[in-house]
């Protein structure tokens, strides 16, 4: 259903002056959703680093002393919770929900201002709660990203003490950050699309937004509740997840309690997890590959559909995780049999963004680059998801570098990968600039080599039996000389890869100043927010009227038209036509 | 058309069709009831996975009921019943506040959420007046998993509630800054709703925590657990 945007009150929409207003305690959306980024990128780069002292140390065991067993497990924690929560879902929902949702439907903001930037700071308060554990005695928590129990919160533990109460604390704010920007996200587009903006003309990057902050809202509530009820047993001594124990000696309070019950919500959360991070992801990189092979998208209704069936699917695979905890055997055939069948929809959306490549005017841009990179990481990432679905495959495999392997493929990489397209492509509306297009090239091929360099081998290292999680290998007999060669070689292409990624921050830093001005449509793409009077847009987006929608988002390379493009602004009337005549609409074959 | 049927719309034909579909349309701009809707969404998930997490809990050996034999402390729910009767009235009272908005005066309307936030910190105390009964007759948040889900349970209940007083406060204050009793009553029907809510959430939670061990044997029973 749509309707006239509530936000067409241009009357109540008194742009802020002062900087303070403007930029600090903004109630801008494309202003939140720098500030979003900039904190997300900025928190990413700490687990970038992380994940390189780690890599330090599986390639060149013992030989720096700033890195123990302890350490190193926190540096696996901090790694993984980060860029999983703090960088992806904040930057994905957080960065481009935020400057995309208004845009792209047509509003003038979101619907909650004042919430908007409300979550916004309570998010970056997660981060400094989050941050702060670096800080206190006995450091950050590393209990590795799942964080279970028991061992989580027993001495022995790294930052057993205050560690993981900072990072349970700075979950929960995170997730009361995530709630108040989830409910904008949805509400705007239920609520403050533009006339003519239905549901099935909105771009895919918003359908992917949309249905990923439905997953979160419904997901995030489970990760509440155990970092809830952690805390009561670290805090009260309850015995929620806690069993009768003996550590270190001493037989603890605890009793009854059933850690398997954490592990359930954990994943009732972790899984739906994923896909809060793909389905945004999915949505950029159709819009991205569509504009830059100057085709509609193959088969528009069915990738709404996926994305819609992926985002329930989502909700009953989760115990997959957990085949290794035990399960009845009939649990296992279910979980399996729904993970196997999440690869349908998902592999109907690879067939169709391979589909619209072919054929299509296909224009090699850096955003493309990326785009194309991601179908292919993605695909693999996706297949050994098929292997590790099925149980009998996955205990042998689970817990060894080819899990590692797997899901930074799937979402690591990919995901990455769509955020650098999506940061290219968006870039020129952003900032009313260019980015150096040869810097973009180098960043893409050195960061897409590498990271097969990085993860290939690392599916072998699984093969042979390497575990996960482990300091140093010791005197294991089964793994071979060569793969701490392997290792090493890992350990060096993480590096190269790390530093690449300075290439990338140098060119968006760099562009902001020296980069060439970027007309309004620089990619002659079709959705509303290229078609903005201002470029960087000002507040409140579209001026004095809001536009009008005639069209769905794919009207690219229409045969007879003028232009290889026509904006979803634009009436059939006013498409010029090579011959002089009206445009009357596609019919049906 | 609902959301499935929307899904079926090829929007790369019919585009004059659904212009002039969308062009007919009255302008429908409720974001508050569409959030509201949302944000209630999450706050049951939040209950049912606690909920899940008691039912499934309350199947280990060491797990001890509150209620079902005499000696046991919430045996006597009179406290409870006090407190679900106050619940009960503010969610009334709020009910009327927002439905007689157009026929009572400014003041009255003012007058009527403040009773509502009244009833609501009496509601409140009361279920801290049973904490403190609890506390006494040594039942401490560690001491059994049924009794750390109570006070689990009722804190969370509280602070849910204790959220709505606030944007009730928050209300009051705008009201008297600007008085503009369409937004001010449109406002009040969406806490309202809320309070509605959360008395239903409080009697499943009621419902929940006052049950004898026979009971959650045969809810987990039928739920599989």
């Amino acid at each position: 259903m749509t309707h006239v945007a509530i936000a067409d009150q241009i009357e109540e929409d008194h742009e802020p002056t002062g900087f303070v207003r403007k930029y600090i305690w903004s109630q801008d959306h494309k202003v939140i959703a720098i500030q979003y980024a900039i904190t997300a990128i900025f928190v990413g780069l700490i687990a970038l680093v992380l994940s390189g002292m780690m890599r330090l140390q599986l390639g060149f065991p013992d030989s720096f002393s700033f890195i123990d067993p302890s350490s190193y497990l926190q540096f696996v924690t901090m790694h993984g919770m980060i860029m999983v929560i703090y960088l992806l879902t904040a930057l994905l929902l957080g960065g481009f929900g935020n400057y995309l949702i208004p845009l792209m439907v047509g509003a003038r903001d979101m619907v909650f201002p004042y919430l908007n930037m409300l979550s916004y700071w309570t998010y970056l308060l997660a981060v400094i709660v989050l941050v702060s554990s670096f800080f206190v005695t006995g450091g950050p928590t590393g209990a590795g990203w799942t964080l279970y129990p028991p061992q989580a919160i027993l001495q022995g533990t790294p930052g057993a003490g205050k560690g993981i109460i900072l990072m349970l604390v700075s979950l929960a704010i995170f997730i009361v950050a995530f709630t108040m920007g989830g409910l904008n996200y949805v509400t705007t587009v239920l609520q403050a699309r533009t006339r003519g903006m239905t549901l099935m003309r909105m771009p895919l990057t918003i359908w992917g937004i949309f249905i990923a902050t439905i997953l979160g809202l419904l997901a995030f509530p489970a990760l509440l509740v155990s970092a809830i009820m952690m805390l009561f047993d670290k805090l009260l001594g309850t015995s929620f997840f806690m069993p009768a124990i003996v550590s270190l000696g001493e037989s603890l309070e605890f009793s009854g309690g059933s850690p398997i019950l954490f592990q359930h919500l954990f994943w009732f959360f972790g899984h739906p997890e994923v896909y809060i991070v793909a389905l945004p992801a999915f949505g950029m990189v159709s819009d991205v590959i569509a504009t830059h092979a100057r085709k509609n998208i193959f088969g528009y209704r069915m990738m709404v559909w996926a994305i819609v069936a992926i985002g329930g699917l989502s909700f009953v695979v989760w115990a997959h995780h957990m085949y290794v905890s035990g399960m009845n055997p009939y649990f296992g055939f279910f979980f399996a049999t729904t993970t196997l069948i999440i690869a349908v929809p998902t592999a109907l959306k690879v067939y169709n963004w391979v589909l619209t490549l072919w054929k299509g005017n296909i224009h090699l841009t850096v955003p493309m680059l990326f785009a194309i990179g991601f179908i292919f990481t993605f695909t693999h990432g996706g297949l050994t998801g098929l292997w590790l679905g099925n149980v009998v495959v996955d205990l042998p495999l689970s817990d060894t570098y080819f899990v590692v392997a797997h899901f930074h493929m799937v979402m690591g990489v990919s995901p990455v990968m769509v955020l650098f397209a999506a940061i290219y492509h968006w870039y020129p509306k952003i900032t009313g600039r260019y980015f150096h297009n040869g810097l973009g090239k180098w960043h893409f091929w050195l960061t897409f080599l590498g990271t097969y360099a990085i993860y290939l081998p690392m599916h072998y290292l699984g093969f042979l039996g390497v575990p996960r999680r482990y300091f140093a290998m010791g005197d294991s007999n089964f793994i071979p000389e060569s793969a701490y060669s392997l290792n090493a070689s890992i350990s060096v292409s993480a590096i190269i890869v790390g530093v690449v990624q300075l290439i990338f921050l140098f060119n968006i830093i760099y562009s902001l100043k020296y980069g060439k001005k970027a007309p309004a449509n620089p990619w002659g793409a079709t959705s509303l927010e290229w078609q903005t009077p201002d470029t960087p847009p000002r507040h409140g987006n579209w001026g004095k009227t809001l536009p009008v929608v005639h069209r769905w988002a794919y009207d690219f390379s229409v045969p007879g038209a003028k232009q290889d493009f026509i904006p979803q602004s634009v009436a059939n009337e006013d498409v010029e036509m090579n011959d002089g005549s009206t445009f009357t609409g596609h019919k049906e074959d | 058309m609902g959301f499935f049927n929307d899904l079926t719309v090829k929007p790369w034909l019919q585009s004059e069709k659904i212009d002039q579909a969308t062009a007919d349309k009255a302008p429908l701009a409720s974001p508050g009831k569409t959030a509201l809707k949302f944000f209630l969404a999450v706050v049951s998930v939040l209950f049912l996975l606690f909920t899940i997490t008691f039912l499934s809990r309350s199947q280990f050996g060491d797990f001890q009921a509150l209620a079902g034999e005499p000696w046991l402390p919430l045996e006597n729910k009179s406290q409870l019943w006090l407190n679900t009767f106050y619940i009960f009235l503010a969610s009334v009272v709020l009910h009327g506040a927002s439905k007689y908005a157009g026929k009572i005066s400014a003041r009255r309307h003012t007058l009527l959420v403040a009773i509502a936030i009244m009833l609501s910190f009496v509601f409140i105390q009361g279920q801290y007046q049973v904490w403190q009964m609890m506390i006494t007759n040594g039942y401490f948040v560690y001491s059994n998993p049924a009794n750390s889900f109570f006070y689990l349970f009722t804190g969370l209940h509280a602070l849910h509630l204790l959220g709505g007083v606030f944007v009730l406060l928050r209300l009051l204050v705008i009201y008297q800054q600007k008085p503009n009793k369409q937004s001010f009553s449109s406002a009040l029907a969406l806490t309202s709703t809320y309070w509605h809510y959360l008395f239903l959430v409080w009697l499943c939670l009621f419902a929940l925590l006052t049950s004898s061990t026979e009971t959650f044997k045969v809810i987990a029973e039928l739920c599989g657990f």
